[in-house]
């Protein structure tokens, strides 16, 4: 990661547009200075003779202080005064390298780049300075956006040597030199999110805020069911209401439907509320679908009974099948609902097309895919389309997908204006990338004491290879290593398996993908184990995760892709799995008298390189859970911004609590059941009384993720808590739909 | 003909069953009321009129007639109210879009009881979801102004 960007210094970035605060009225292509005084040493870096330093913001911000906490590590590095830096949002470019914000890779990504970028800007000044004082440039350090020499005390201002330092040859790269750890004045410590001021007084800029002259505000209507066209509709209506300016038609999508815009028929008006009422008076018939039958009850049963069924090994460790001949065993079957992003900003995207080019600002948590998908939506080349990031207003994977974008651009060009598209809540939930609905089997084999010796599982849910690809019925390998394949259990003989599925709605990444189905299954089978064994269940986890190792899943018979890292730099460690675990359990004080109708379930779970348990203390009062107390340990390696960490785990739990407790989308006749959060309910402080109680564990690891990892523990240690105080065990999510009062 | 008080500024209309939510953001293009569902199930649009919260996406323009209607952007000049200053200093906010219908609600629970019980809190704020989940740190900003706001 350490090489210097080839950028040309010279050729100045012009990254202009969304500010994240005051409204954008109109826009300037170039209103981005590029004075040649400028000091560009970096893609990311640029620092102005008035003493401002702009730092490139190129990840989206949805909540997690991305946009705070990467600019905090280039200024870290570069011995910045934090009020002098200027952070700017990246428009869509590949030279930033991937802006997908997702997959909680941002930090472990780009640290080390953020650093470089840091490194040789400061690398540059102190060779400015050092020439100014004719000393060694290795006798100068750098602190508050000074250069310093350390032998005289001598001090000159970052802006002073701006001019200088800009005709210096850039750094290779192993000339660089970074800060040790204890140098360091930002990370690992923190700045206050930089968008907080404007969140709290309305003046931030999120999706729906953008106002354009001339700009008119869509809804779109689309099919019910997947893959369905219009027969009919009525054109002159909607057009009786008032405001609403004209109906035109999206053409549906080539399958297989990817990021396109799904098609429809589109309502824009003056207003959003016009739009919203034109929609209604459409009356649009919809012709057949082949998802016309999809029941996900029905479904439900199938996957179930595909689960119990020999499917395609994705990992085989010794022998299961002879093992397990003579062993007494359990088995148990999981089932986990498709489930929605529901973020509080629905997709909501604008755009301007003019004269073959198109510019777009949309909340989009990847400004790449969205400048793809409109090029290719409006065949016209990439370089023609200009993408600005505004804030997000959640994300949780659904805003990586830009269909939504896609449609503005569509509409824009149809109509010859700038366009918003707007989704109200009831499109968000009924055209949303479901995540997939998934039925998992196990079985363990189990010694005298009743520890697993054999242990085999089986998954079984639509791929999200779906989206991309028709007819893909199995799952990829990168779904598999989300907790499934990479098991890190002692034991001598495992079987994963795959079984194929069918996808009938559109299938996407939710926060924490794959992980919640399978955290769910197995970390609730290894608590039935332990119940059965008569053992504790932290005592039990800590045996069967075994001992201290660093799992080498190749020899153990998996093909694990390790979320795209090395395995060498971020391995499979079960020292760092049980030390959370144990964490947690202690500070939940695990093992205590309960009062009758109370217990406490724990799990732990590795994904995206970060370690987390869960403890959870439950009152069970009829059909009535009250979650008492929940404690978190995460072990994420070096904690860049613990506060951050704190509350991404805080919101986490809450995800937690809303899919465990309450969440899920089904589907009749190929449609949504549900189109508001009075039917699918989320999370409301009332059902979150708990203080969430974090505790980061000290690491000397390089940094991991943090925005999912939070999220599959959550469930399987509620569920085991419920057992706990119940005796019953909850195989199926939502909690909610199960009446925990008759034992 | 209609006349309001938003932010301070008398506004005069004609429209009549347009939900006060997109008079202020399509019309007044005072984009800092947001829509969460459109249904008063979210309270991302709260506003205050008359210092009580109300759904601004339920509201028609008509039925606000001399009413009085402060939003998130006008709650202070300068973003300073204390409970916009306890958001900041207890790091609240996640993606942030929720915040501002969340403040107001706040604002209008200790207008009405400066003291309120974790029970007053919930009752006050069950109707604004935030999805990014920060519940537990908006309840210790409402605490830690308890008596202090205006
Ligand atoms: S948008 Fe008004 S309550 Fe949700
Ligand atoms: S902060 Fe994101 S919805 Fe509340």
């Amino acid at each position: 990661m350490n090489t210097v960007s080839s950028f040309n210094r010279r050729d100045f970035l012009r990254l202009s547009g969304v500010t994240c605060s005051g409204l954008i009225l109109g826009f300037s292509a170039e209103a981005e200075t590029s004075s040649p005084e400028n000091f560009n040493p970096d893609v990311f870096l640029t620092l102005e003779p008035s003493g401002t330093i702009h730092i490139y913001a190129h990840r989206s911000e949805m909540g997690t202080g991305i946009r705070t906490v990467l600019p905090m590590v280039v200024a870290d590095e570069l011995g910045a005064d934090w009020d002098d830096v200027d952070i700017r949002q990246a428009t869509g470019d590949k030279k930033f390298g991937s802006q997908n914000t997702d997959g909680s890779r941002s930090i472990w990504k780009f640290f080390d780049r953020m650093r470089t970028a840091g490194a040789t800007a400061g690398f540059l000044l102190n060779q400015a300075a050092a020439a100014r004082w004719n000393v060694d440039p290795s006798t100068c350090r750098r602190d508050a956006s000074h250069v310093i020499h350390k032998a005289s005390g001598k001090r000159i201002a970052f802006k002073e040597l701006v001019g200088e330092a800009a005709k210096l040859p850039l750094p290779k790269a192993d000339e660089l030199t970074f800060k040790a750890p204890e140098e360091r004045t930002y990370i690992g410590k923190g700045k206050k999110v930089v968008d907080f001021a404007d969140m709290v007084s309305g003046k931030a800029v999120f999706g729906a805020d953008i106002r354009l002259p001339n700009m008119l505000f869509a809804v779109v209507e689309r099919s019910p069911v997947l893959g369905a066209k219009w027969k009919d509709f009525d054109k002159e209506a909607p057009l009786k209401v008032k405001g609403v300016n004209q109906v035109v038609t999206i053409t549906p999508y080539k399958a297989p439907h990817a990021f396109q815009a799904l098609g429809g028929i589109a309502v824009l008006a003056d207003h959003t509320h016009a739009a919203i009422k034109g929609r209604e008076k459409l009356n649009t018939q919809w012709g057949t679908s082949e998802h016309d039958h999809y029941d996900s009850d029905a479904y439900r049963d199938e996957l179930l009974a595909t689960a119990e069924k020999e499917g395609t090994v994705v990992r085989h460790k010794g022998d299961y099948k002879e093992a397990i001949k003579g062993l007494t065993t359990h088995s148990a079957s999981y089932y986990t609902p498709h489930l929605l992003h529901q973020p509080m900003e629905p997709p909501v995207a604008t755009a301007d097309f003019k004269d073959g080019r198109c510019i777009v600002w949309a909340p989009t948590q990847n400004p790449q895919a969205a400048q793809d998908a409109v090029a290719a939506a409006l065949e016209i080349p990439a370089s023609q389309v200009t993408v600005h990031v505004t804030l997000l207003g959640g994300g949780f994977g659904r805003k990586s997908k830009p269909d939504y974008v896609a449609e503005a651009a569509l509409l824009s060009q149809k109509v010859g204006r700038p366009v918003q598209v707007v989704w109200t809540r009831e499109d968000d939930i009924q055209h949303d990338y479901f995540h997939s609905v998934a039925a998992l089997k196990l079985e363990a084999g189990l010694d005298k004491k009743g520890y697993p010796e054999a242990w085999s599982m089986r998954t079984v849910f639509p791929s999200i290879s779906s989206t991309f690809a028709e007819g893909v019925v199995q799952a990829s390998a990168g779904e598999m290593g989300l907790g499934f394949s990479d098991l890190p259990f002692d034991v001598p003989h495992i079987l994963c398996e795959n079984g194929p599925a069918p996808a009938h709605v559109r299938i996407g990444w939710l926060r924490s993908v794959a992980n919640i189905q399978h955290a769910f299954a197995i970390h609730s089978f290894v608590d039935e184990l332990a119940a059965k064994a008569g053992i504790d269940p932290l005592a039990y986890l800590n045996r069967v995760i075994g001992r201290d190792r660093k799992i080498d899943l190749k020899a153990e018979g998996a093909d694990y892709p390790n979320y795209g890292a090395p395995l060498e730099k971020y391995p499979v460690d079960t020292a760092r799995l049980k030390h959370v675990l144990n964490t947690a359990a202690k500070d939940a004080d695990w093992g205590r008298q309960l009062p009758v109708g109370q217990g406490q379930g724990i799990a732990v779970h590795r994904s995206f390189l970060s370690y987390i348990a869960i403890a959870v203390r439950v009152r069970v009062l009829g059909r009535k859970v009250v979650i008492e107390q929940v404690d978190l340990a995460i072990d994420c390696g070096l904690a860049v911004h613990p506060e951050r960490i704190r509350s991404q785990m805080e919101g986490s739990v809450v995800f937690g609590i809303s899919l465990a407790m309450m969440g899920k989308a089904t589907m009749k006749n190929g449609a949504v059941d549900q189109s508001n959060f009075h039917d699918a309910p989320v999370a409301r402080i009332t059902d979150a009384k708990t203080k969430i109680n974090v505790t980061l564990v000290q690491s000397e690891a390089p940094p991991g993720g943090v925005g999912e990892p939070g999220v599959p523990p959550f469930a399987p240690a509620l569920c085991n808590a419920i057992f706990a105080a119940t005796g019953k065990r909850v195989r199926s999510l939502p909690i909610k739909e199960h009446d925990l009062s008759e034992a | 003909m209609t006349t309001l008080t938003i932010d301070g500024h008398v506004v005069e209309t004609d429209e009549k069953d347009m939900p006060l939510l997109w008079f202020l953001r399509d019309k007044l293009q005072k984009t800092g009321t947001r829509f969460g569902c459109g249904k008063g199930l979210c309270g991302t649009c709260t506003v205050l009129v008359d210092n009580h919260a109300v759904r601004s996406c339920q509201f028609p323009v008509f039925a606000l007639d001399g009413k009085k209607v402060t939003t998130i952007e006008g709650l202070s000049e300068h973003g300073d109210h204390p409970l916009q200053k306890a958001w900041q200093e207890k790091n609240v906010p996640q993606c942030g879009y929720c915040q501002g219908g969340q403040i107001l609600s706040a604002v209008a629970l200790l207008n009405s009881d400066p003291n309120p019980t974790d029970e007053a809190i919930d009752n006050a704020m069950v109707g604004n979801i935030c999805r990014c989940g920060t519940y537990g740190r908006i309840r210790e900003a409402i605490k830690s102004v308890q008596g202090g706001s205006q």
